[in-house]
């Protein structure tokens, strides 16, 4: 069957944008690679209530299971579209029952006429010599691995790298027992001050860290950075340094420790969108993010974008931007085209930017979404967050009754999405990378882990005639393993001196050949019928 | 002021500044990108005798493996390319095919002396132990070998620079060519983004996009882009495959005319560990959407072909854009109708195996020798009518 929405990602912005429109009426599938609903941010353990909107997420999941087909543990390699128009998402599930045994690897085509890429964003590490030893982990690692599996990753910790999320990180392994010896902050931690209205939504949460800190008696150190990892085996220490504004190193010491958790950031995860042919722009941290409208529309039509994938701000915003998403998706379900490949003929929000009219479904369309002023749903769960201030008139609904627009989303929506955006911008200019640590690299300091590619031989390809990232990885191989460059690519453009370009990943995770194969045969269309759980009704013959 | 201007910084052009250089010119070598960021940087390396049918092509190929071979022996044994004389199996599905793969390398050793061995069904396993059982039998191209492509460019650019005398070869990087400088009909240099270039001969090397190249020195060059699909897996722990195999099919599809999709099964091992599995050749423009459908049946028929490969992973996919002519030769020599131009394109998917004797063979004529092998089957003038 094709599905009215396939929403890709199940973090807070996919759920919102899945629910808005499985509320509506619409036919909604969402894929997320996890076994759990949450994404990164509210990868969840049994113990609820850690984090500051967990609550509202899990009841949000809980209505989304009602009301839609939720499919964990399926892992989204391709997004395309067919000649006539329907989008599929391909992805790998593995099941113990799956029949011809091996790896248990099958592919399932999810296809709809409408996606929602809301595939968040992945850490952002720095290398440095020793970062290649057992005991070094991303920040995202260290509380990944607290918060799914409630796992400590060491006993003596330091927690570096740039941004206001090693705070959290370092809050959440001092609660559970860890012993942070300190969080080294490369940059200014003050940088906020220069934005103190923006400041004041945030500053509950920031208060509540440092507190925290203070409780478990940790040291926060701006200015300074684990620059080099040591051991044998594993890390037993790390040299700390002092660095000046520029990140270059001042004065250092030595800090016994077992592991250390390193985050410089984000990166936005939107090779799906890229293979799609979406649009991209540099953001404000220069990381290339999926362009779109104010409805949260990519360049492709019937492709929509929220959360991260757009920008990175948080988890506030990535549930509003679903939520605006959902809200356009449903106010153009039933006028928009099916086929799509061509120009935009569709009709979600009139002219770009405009997305508080959109003309009225037309007869014939879902019931659901043209009874429902969606836009008027709230989403279950918690009032609005305690600090945000309602301003006046903000509530009103634009578009006139009896004129031939109905409202698709409210104003307070869009003013919302204004500000957290503002201010997730405004966190991407408080924490920049600075082009100092370049200098902590060595010649044999492993750029590349995946495929073992040390400075020297990066340094190598460039007087070879590589004078980008590109022919830097076609000569030395950087980013060509494993992880496609997830991990390193940020940094071999930082060394090729460009900004990051937007990633060619046409497969965006590894794949079996044989269900690679297979994907294929799906492709072949299908009659519609009623798959779920198993969408791909061709793959039991 | 150089002797030669090479427009284009892939395999082919870095050949042609190679051997201009040996032959004592001196060489400025341009690319809008880096070295190696068009075609050659989408490639797998192949260099191969065995998917050629007898003829002019055919003639080129087996200079050209002798020059690499010799490049690579010259240049610490692997050339610093990792040139690796790895062999090729061509496998037939029936005996049908078989026999016609029989005829063909028959042909080809009675005209060209290339090297084979006919392998039985019965015997396959003992070049790849992991082939699946059902096949036909084979044949069995000794002189068959593979290169790293973006290090071979590379590496040709570097000996070259560094074996013929300082300033003898230049690279202008991130330049791209915008028009000619002529003088009194004759090409005297490049126009670029970073200012004029003065040569004395200009060899336009610039592999699909040649055909733009020559457009703005007035000539017409039919090369159209015809889109390569590759897979890659993740890395293997220990060698699965020795040789490169195909399947006979390859060899049609690389004669082909169609526009439509032909894929056959082109499956190989590299020094990094990983799985190269190709081959799909499309008419479709410019375009790098990738198309799914195509990576399905690409590992449908590796599959087939190495069972074991069923759980191996593939881990990325790349797709490049073959120059193709109409009649699927390159277009080696002088252009009559811009008296100073060169061309070396148009190789389609034999550019890398091809470069060198094309690099050879131009710098011979532009220094003004008698070319080894006669050009006249890649004349750049065939396509007009005049020439007919």
């Amino acid at each position: 069957m094709t599905y009215d929405l396939v929403v890709i990602g199940g973090g807070p912005a996919g759920v919102a944008g899945a629910l808005t429109a499985a509320r509506a009426g619409l036919r909604v599938a969402l894929v997320d690679s996890g076994a759990r609903l949450g994404g990164q941010y509210f990868r969840h353990s049994a113990v609820p209530g850690a984090e500051p909107g967990l609550g509202r997420f899990l009841r949000q999941g809980r209505a989304l299971g009602e009301r839609a087909d939720v499919l964990l543990r399926h892992q989204a390699w391709s997004a395309a579209r067919e000649p006539d128009g329907t989008l599929v998402v391909h992805c790998v599930t593995r099941s113990s029952s799956a029949p011809g045994g091996g790896a248990g690897e099958r592919t399932v085509a999810v296809r709809a006429r409408r996606l929602l890429i809301a595939t968040g964003a992945y850490d952002r590490p720095l290398p440095f010599p020793g970062w290649d030893l057992p005991g070094v982990l991303t920040a995202g690692g260290a509380q990944a691995l607290l918060k799914g599996s409630g796992v400590v990753a060491g006993r003596r910790i330091v927690v570096s790298g740039t941004g206001p999320f090693l705070l959290p990180v370092a809050c959440g392994l001092a609660g559970a027992g860890a012993r942070v010896l300190g969080v080294f902050e490369a940059g200014v931690g003050l940088g906020l001050v220069r934005q103190p209205l923006l400041a004041l939504d945030k500053a509950g949460e920031a208060v509540r860290y440092a507190v925290g800190l203070a409780r478990h008696r940790v040291p926060y150190r701006t200015r300074q950075a684990v620059v080099a990892a040591h051991g044998e085996r594993e890390v037993e220490a790390v040299t700390v340094a002092r660095l000046d504004k520029a990140w270059n190193v001042l004065a250092t010491r030595v800090v016994e420790c077992d592991t250390v958790a390193a985050g410089y950031g984000f990166v936005p995860q939107i090779e799906l969108g890229t293979q799609l042919g979406c649009e991209t722009r540099h953001d404000v941290d220069g990381s290339p993010v999926l362009s779109v409208d104010a409805a949260q529309r990519t360049t492709v039509p019937g492709v929509w974008a929220a959360g991260e994938p757009t920008g990175v701000g948080g988890w506030r915003l990535s549930e509003l931007e679903g939520r605006i998403a959902g809200l356009a998706i449903v106010a153009g379900h039933g006028t928009a085209p099916r086929t799509a490949p061509a120009p935009s003929t569709d009709a979600a929000a009139g002219p770009r930017g405009d997305l508080t009219t959109a003309r009225a479904p037309a007869p014939g369309g879902d019931p659901a979404a043209a009874a429902g002023r969606p836009g008027e749903q709230e989403m279950p769960g918690e009032p609005e967050v305690p600090g945000e201030l309602e301003m006046p008139g903000e509530l009103e609904m634009p578009g006139e009754p009896g004129e031939p627009g109905v409202p698709v989303v409210p104003g307070v929506l869009v003013r919302r999405r204004a500000r957290w955006r503002a201010f997730g911008e405004a966190l991407q200019r408080a924490y920049p990378v600075e082009p100092g640590w370049q200098g902590w690299l060595r010649d044999d300091t492993l750029v590349c882990r995946c495929e073992e590619v040390p400075l020297a031989r990066v340094r190598e390809a460039q007087d070879l005639g590589a004078t980008d990232a590109r022919s830097v990885k076609l000569l030395a191989r950087p980013g060509m393993g494993w992880c496609q460059g997830r991990i390193c690519g940020y940094a071999v453009s930082c060394l090729a001196g460009e900004p990051p370009r937007p990633p060619r990943r046409p497969i965006a995770q590894p794949v079996t050949l044989g269900a690679l194969s297979e994907s294929g045969e799906a492709s072949d269309r299908a009659p519609a019928d009623d798959p779920p759980p198993h969408p791909n009704p061709r793959r039991s013959s | 002021m150089s002797d030669v201007i090479v427009v284009g910084a892939g395999v082919v052009g870095a050949a042609c500044a190679y051997y201009a250089a040996r032959a004592g010119l001196d060489v400025t070598v341009i690319d809008r990108g880096p070295v190696a960021g068009g075609t050659t940087g989408s490639g797998e390396g192949n260099v191969l005798v065995s998917d050629k049918e007898p003829g002019p092509e055919l003639e080129l190929a087996v200079l050209s493996n002798r020059l690499w071979r010799s490049l690579a022996e010259r240049h610490g044994g692997n050339g610093g390319f990792e040139f690796e004389a790895k062999g090729g199996l061509v496998v037939a599905e029936t005996p049908e095919v078989q026999e016609r793969l029989a005829d063909l390398a028959a042909e080809q050793a009675a005209k060209h002396d290339v090297e084979h061995t006919l392998v039985p069904a019965g015997s396959l396993r003992d070049y790849e132990p992991h082939l699946a059982g059902d096949l036909a039998g084979g044949v069995h191209y000794p002189q068959d070998a593979q290169v790293q492509p973006m290090l071979a460019a590379a590496a040709l650019l570097g000996h070259g620079a560094r074996s013929y005398g300082r300033g003898t070869l230049r690279l202008r990087l991130g330049a791209a060519v915008t028009g000619f400088t002529r003088s009194s009909g004759r090409v005297t240099g490049v126009r670029t983004t970073q200012g004029d270039v003065r040569g004395g001969a200009v060899i336009n090397a610039a592999g699909t996009w040649g055909g733009e190249v020559a457009a703005l020195a007035g000539a017409d060059l039919p090369i159209l882009p015809r889109r390569g699909f590759i897979l890659v897996t993740e890395p293997l722990p220990e060698p699965l495959i020795r040789h490169k195999v195909y399947t006979a099919a390859y060899v049609t599809n690389v004669a082909s005319d169609s526009a439509g999709l032909e894929t056959s099964a082109v499956v190989e091992g590299t020094p990094a560990g990983t799985v190269l599995i190709g081959a799909s050749r499309e008419r479709v423009g410019f375009d790098r959407t990738t198309s799914v459908p195509v990576l399905a049946r690409l590992a449908g028929q590796a599959v087939a072909l190495f069972p074991a490969l069923r759980e191996v992973r593939a881990i990325r996919s790349y797709c490049g854009f073959r120059p193709y002519c109409p009649d699927h030769l390159p277009v080696i020599g002088a252009d009559p109708r811009v008296p100073g131009l060169y061309h070396a394109c148009g190789h389609e998917g034999a550019g890398i195996g091809l470069a060198p004797a094309t690099g050879h063979l131009l710098a011979q004529l532009v220094a003004g020798q008698e070319p080894d092998l006669d050009l006249s089957p890649f004349r750049p003038g065939r396509f007009s009518e005049e020439d007919q």
